[in-house]
């Protein structure tokens, strides 16, 4: 078998990192229960391992942000057969977001979770944690199309039962888990349909290598059919429009610090796997994906941007509010991804992240006003801004974030997409995307007038939030702001990661060739 | 000190009085004090820059680079100081005026409002010397949301109601439009730095100028252009200072500066004449100039008919941009200066006669000028000059936009603002005739003079607006450099 | 479409039809269990795909001789499929007893495994909720 080619012989812990990166909170999360740890400490050893799997991100991000790509055999065994595990400019970002919101949001869920769940459940909860937090990792990280599936699965299923531990507090986060169940599943299912008729097609399963060989066959029609599947089963997992329906009351009833994990990464994650196989493994040449991006996902996602924020204007309840803005603003990314261009590319990416730390500070904030008001309805958490000015605050700058008003993270994205429509010349999408955001006003401004223009409400705790959930709002909400306006990093790594993946498998192939000369 | 620095120094000590209010708000009066001090020293600096500079246009220097290509940055030109220098001027007056009335009206709230209020004028100072259209869009919209907090200031469901009008249109304009065509423009040219003649020549042509002309117009909602000035009228409910600096002043002068700046720096005057894309905007101007006028006579409010005063008064500078002539232009620019004295003391003087006697409107204040001789002398003087009689400052602008109107031949343009004059004539004359002329003791009742600190700020505005009269020149001068590639 | 084409691809339109009624389970019935029971059918249905994609005409077990002797005149089916599947099946018998474990729980909560019974306690929250808090829109859509 293979000889000697770099990327199988892993020598240094260095070079273990991509594995490192999924294994350690892999490893931690049975550790948790065969420790039989209590609530702190299994607590601590969560904290541990997302911390540890942070650095590691970091690292992994330093080493291929100028454009390059690491090759991680398992195992030893070289890909194409083997399951590789293959980082670049796209996933290393995902993963450093994703592992960056976990180290940030588990502060924060100590007190959060202390609360909403009773004691005896604690170190099941943080052991089901680790395990959603490995699987939307290994999602990302990895270079194999059915490894893909068994991840998104380790990831759904912990997010299932995670969900359903709302129920201590709203007995519909039961039906809520419940009904993800169904809908995750049907999803998942039709992925793996998709692969399989991607392997029928090709006989592999690495995706560079897919790459390669789906090249040559685009009007062979089970790479079609292969394609519609995945799309529409990630499409579930992404909640695009009409398969949204599974978010919103998982949000709503889950506990404030999984909501606040979740909408921060879960759906990122998805997102990126449609990236990553609209662009990467099948061709933007492709012509097939290219009508469905234009004629299926593009309107999808205007009418995500819409319907969902309109819906949203109407809520009662801020959490559900927040879930329903989330489904919209994912009709920004996919508006990004459809556009199939450069900048739109970049832009959807970017606002992967971005939005990513507006939900986490918008979803934490909300988990620390139902702390002390004991609800996020609107008539509960009226006037709570005065007397919880520091969450408050910070819940306002994730407000204007999420409108995108200059100065915030929220602002650089939408740049970014605007433009990208006027470089397409579809300039009546330019104003769709900024009429949105006037709706996105009104459901903002809805909740900062309700938790500063009223006297506080009776019976709740009239106190601010404990030093635990304030550090992590603030660490997110200063990062909204930081990076609205240091952009090298977001900008800077979203643009490589789009240009690598727009330019297709130039990376891939060459990777290919260098194994089987190994061979 | 260094220009640059100055520049940053007069953004960051309107944020220090911000900072310096939350903290001390339980000691009003050293609050007040350091917040004065700010005021002061803000204008010093920008005096400082006047010094150095005079009215050449210094270099750009960036802070950092947000998107390739587009920087934070700032520099000095003509326009801008002139803004500066009144905005912050003038925020001395204010809040001297300011601390007589928020005490004397035994209004709530004053550390949040003199915070929210010192942030606003730091937004003003940033715009004020924005060297690209990314950075003057940014405190753009920074202002918008630090004015907020003093529109709801009253905590009452009119004021929320009218807080919500105004954030929506202001911030729903600027994103829904404006950003557009912000983006737009750095699509095509690449570029967002003002420049002097423009930067658009040559990357757009035909119907789209207009287009793109139009989505700056009704983008820059603080113009208060119609269909989009409703939310001026609503900013009403706030505390008359409030009113006087920022709805007369900051605010909405902050809008037209921004619609001169599109017209000079990014269209470019020239470019404007040749295409002829400001046709428009110049016949839309006029019919806001009458019908705000018209409007305003229909409101018996006193604050309100000020507020549709301002809306007609606005459109004179954005007609002065859209006749796209340089006498247009230096009377667009004058007419930031000359209007923004006249206002102010129009609106300190009703805030006055609301502290003395709690009265709003128009038809309750018979007679009152008697007992106010001093408030309603200012008010006088404000009138006039806004009427645009010699030998007050609003003259001098209404005549220079009349010239240009002449030079391009826009006849039409030169009756429309013969027409407005009468019309403020028409609004504005009554309130001081009933005061001073009719006699009615029973309205009065036991009323006096409202407290110093209430009438001495209008009534140097007022004299402010007589001096400049003798200055008008001089300010055309500095202006010139704008309109001379 | 020839009678033999059809005949032909037995298997791939049998894993049609139990992906068919899988679903048609799933969504038509009301009852907890049951919709698990279509969802199991339902991903049976790919293992069944799965597994027919390995299957090579005339191909044997692939199991090589102890002596590694392979003849290359031999066909075997390719077996990549088959351990595939194996994991697929170790989540579809997760992701079953998850579910009907939250079913449990459901049961506990509001007494009744029946969709509409559930959705009909669910609207009374909801409209409790609403004549506290004011209405909403979109309930459980």
């Amino acid at each position: 078998m293979a000889t000697e080619t770099s990327h199988h012989v892993a020598m240094t812990l260095h070079d273990h990192l991509p594995m490192l990166q999924v294994l350690i909170p892999f490893i931690a999360s049975p550790l948790i229960v065969l420790m039989g740890a209590r609530g702190g400490l299994s607590w601590l050893i969560a904290f541990v391992a997302s911390l540890a799997s942070f650095i590691v991100s970091i690292v992994l991000l330093m080493e291929v942000i100028d454009g390059g790509f690491i090759s991680y055999a398992i195992g030893g065994w070289a890909p194409p057969l083997g399951i590789e595990y293959r980082v670049d400019a796209a996933n290393a970002f995902m993963l450093f977001l994703i592992s960056g919101i976990s180290t940030i949001v588990l502060p924060f869920a100590y007190e959060s979770v202390k609360a909403e769940i009773s004691a005896k459940h604690h170190t099941l909860f943080y052991s089901c944690y680790l395990l959603c937090f490995t699987g939307l990792l290994g999602v990302v990280i990895t270079g194999d199309a059915f490894n893909v599936f068994v991840f998104l699965e380790i990831s759904s299923l912990s997010t299932y039962a995670l969900i359903a531990t709302g129920a201590e507090r709203d007995k519909r986060a039961l039906t809520a888990a419940y009904d993800y169940l169904v809908m995750g599943t049907i999803g998942a299912t039709f992925f793996v349909i998709g692969i399989g008729f991607l392997y029928m097609a090709t006989g592999t399963l690495n995706m560079a290598d897919l790459a390669e060989r789906i090249a040559d066959q685009e009007n062979n029609r089970t790479i079609k059919a292969a394609f519609a599947f995945i799309l529409v089963g990630m499409g579930l997992k992404v909640a695009i429009y009409p398969l949204h329906l599974w978010l919103p009351n998982s949000y709503t009833y889950a506990p404030s610090a999984i909501t606040a994990f979740l909408a921060a990464t879960a759906t990122k994650a998805a997102i990126y796997v449609i990236l990553r196989f609209t662009f990467s493994v099948f061709q933007p040449s492709f012509q097939f994906e290219v009508y469905a991006l234009e004629f299926i996902i593009l309107p999808l996602a205007v009418l995500a941007m819409f319907a969902a924020s309109f819906i949203a204007v109407f809520q009662s309840d801020l959490k559900r509010m927040l879930a329903y803005s989330s489904i919209a603003q994912i009709g920004y990314m996919l508006l990004g991804i459809a556009l199939l261009n450069s900048t739109g590319l970049t832009g959807s990416i970017v606002h992967l992240f971005n939005h990513g730390i507006t939900k986490a500070v918008l979803f934490m904030g909300v988990g620390a006003l139902v702390l002390r008001s004991g609800s996020s309805f609107y008539s509960r958490i009226r006037g709570m801004g005065r007397v919880m000015p520091i969450t408050g605050a910070a819940m306002v700058v994730g407000g204007l974030s999420l409108i995108g008003v200059p100065g915030t993270a929220g602002f650089i994205s939408k740049w970014e997409l605007v433009q990208a429509t006027l470089e397409r010349g579809w300039w009546p999408l330019a104003f769709l995307i900024a009429a949105s955001s006037l709706l996105a006003v009104i459901y903002v401004w809805r909740f900062v007038e309700v938790l500063y223009l009223h006297e506080p409400a009776y019976g709740a705790d009239h106190r601010e939030a404990p030093l635990t959930m304030l550090v992590p709002i603030w660490i997110m909400a200063l990062a909204c702001i930081y990076f609205g306006f240091a952009t090298e990093i977001t900008l800077g790594a979203a643009r490589t990661a789009a240009d690598g993946l727009l330019a297709g498998t130039t990376g891939m192939l060459e990777s290919v060739t260098s194994t089987e000369a190994g061979h | 000190m260094d220009v640059n620095t100055a520049i940053i120094v007069s953004m960051v000590i309107p944020s220090i009085a911000t900072v310096t209010n939350l903290i001390f708000k339980n000691n009003p009066n050293l609050r007040d004090m350091l917040t004065l001090y700010a005021a002061g020293a803000t204008f010093l600096t920008v005096l400082t820059i006047l010094w150095e500079v005079g009215n050449s246009t210094t270099e750009v220097f960036a802070l950092f680079e947000i998107i390739p290509g587009i920087d934070i940055a700032f520099n000095v030109e003509p326009l801008g100081l002139l803004f500066a220098i009144v905005a912050s001027g003038l925020w001395i007056v204010t809040h001297i005026y300011g601390m007589g009335y928020m005490r004397g009206n035994n209004e709530k709230h004053h550390a949040r409002f003199f915070s929210s209020f010192s942030f606003a004028i730091a937004s003003v100072m940033g715009l004020a010397f924005s060297a690209n259209m990314f950075t003057l869009f940014g405190f753009y919209e920074l202002l918008t949301l630090s004015t907020y907090p003093l529109v709801a200031h009253k905590g009452t469901k009119e004021a929320i109601a009218g807080a919500r009008t105004y954030l929506a249109i202001l911030l729903g304009t600027s994103i829904a439009l404006q950003l557009v065509a912000v983006i737009w423009t750095f699509t095509i040219a690449g570029t967002l730095n003002f420049e002097l003649g423009g930067i658009l020549e040559g990357k757009i042509a035909g119907p789209m100028v207009a287009v793109l002309l139009a989505l700056y117009a009704f983008g820059i909602g603080k113009a208060a252009l119609m269909p989009f000035h409703r939310w001026l009228p609503a900013a009403m409910v706030a505390p008359t200072p409030v009113s006087a600096l920022l709805h007369a002043v900051a605010v909405v002068k902050a809008g037209v500066f921004t619609m001169l700046k599109v017209g000079i720096y990014i269209f470019g005057i020239d470019f404007l004449a040749e295409t002829g894309a400001s046709e428009w905007l110049m016949w839309l101007a006029a019919f806001s100039i009458i019908c705000a006028s018209v409007i305003a006579m229909t409101k018996d409010n006193l604050k309100a008919r000020l507020a549709y005063s301002t809306i007609s008064q606005l459109s004179y500078i954005t007609l002065g941009m859209a006749l796209a002539t340089s006498m247009g232009v230096l009377g667009g620019g004058l007419h930031i200066a000359m209007h923004a004295l006249g206002k102010i003391t129009l609106f300190m003087c009703a805030g006055s006669i609301y502290v003395a006697t709690h009265k709003t409107n128009i038809s309750q204040m018979t007679g009152l000028g008697r007992v106010m001789p001093i408030t309603f002398g200012a008010f006088l003087i404000g009138a006039l000059s806004i009427i645009g009689l010699p030998p007050l400052g609003g003259s001098w602008s209404k005549w220079l936009l009349i010239m240009g109107s002449a030079d391009t031949g826009q006849w039409i343009m030169i009756l429309v603002l013969m027409a407005s004059s009468l019309l403020n004539v028409a609004y504005l004359l009554p309130i001081v005739g009933k005061g001073f002329f009719v006699s009615d003791p029973e309205n009065v009742g036991p009323v006096k003079e409202a407290p110093a600190l209430c009438w001495a700020p209008p009534a140097l505005t007022a004299l402010g607006c007589v001096i400049i009269f003798f200055f008008a020149g001089d300010i055309v001068v500095f202006l010139t450099p704008l309109v001379t590639p | 479409m020839t009678f033999e084409f059809i005949v032909g691809h037995i298997n791939y339109w049998l894993f049609i039809v139990l992906m068919m009624t899988g679903l048609y389970i799933v969504v038509s019935k009301g009852n907890l269990v049951k919709k698990i029971v279509g969802l199991n059918i339902f991903q049976t249905s790919v293992f069944m795909f799965y597994i027919s994609v390995g299957k090579i005409t005339g191909g044997t077990a692939p199991i090589f001789p102890l002596d590694m002797n392979v003849d290359p005149d031999v066909v075997y089916s390719n077996p990549l499929p088959h351990v595939l599947i194996l994991t697929a099946i170790v989540v579809g018998v997760a992701t079953t007893a998850l579910g009907l474990a939250l079913i449990v729980r459901i049961r506990e909560e509001y007494g009744t495994i029946e969709e509409d019974d559930i959705l009909d306690i669910e609207r009374k929250v909801a409209s409790d909720e609403n004549r506290l808090h004011g209405e909403a829109m979109g309930g459980r859509a």
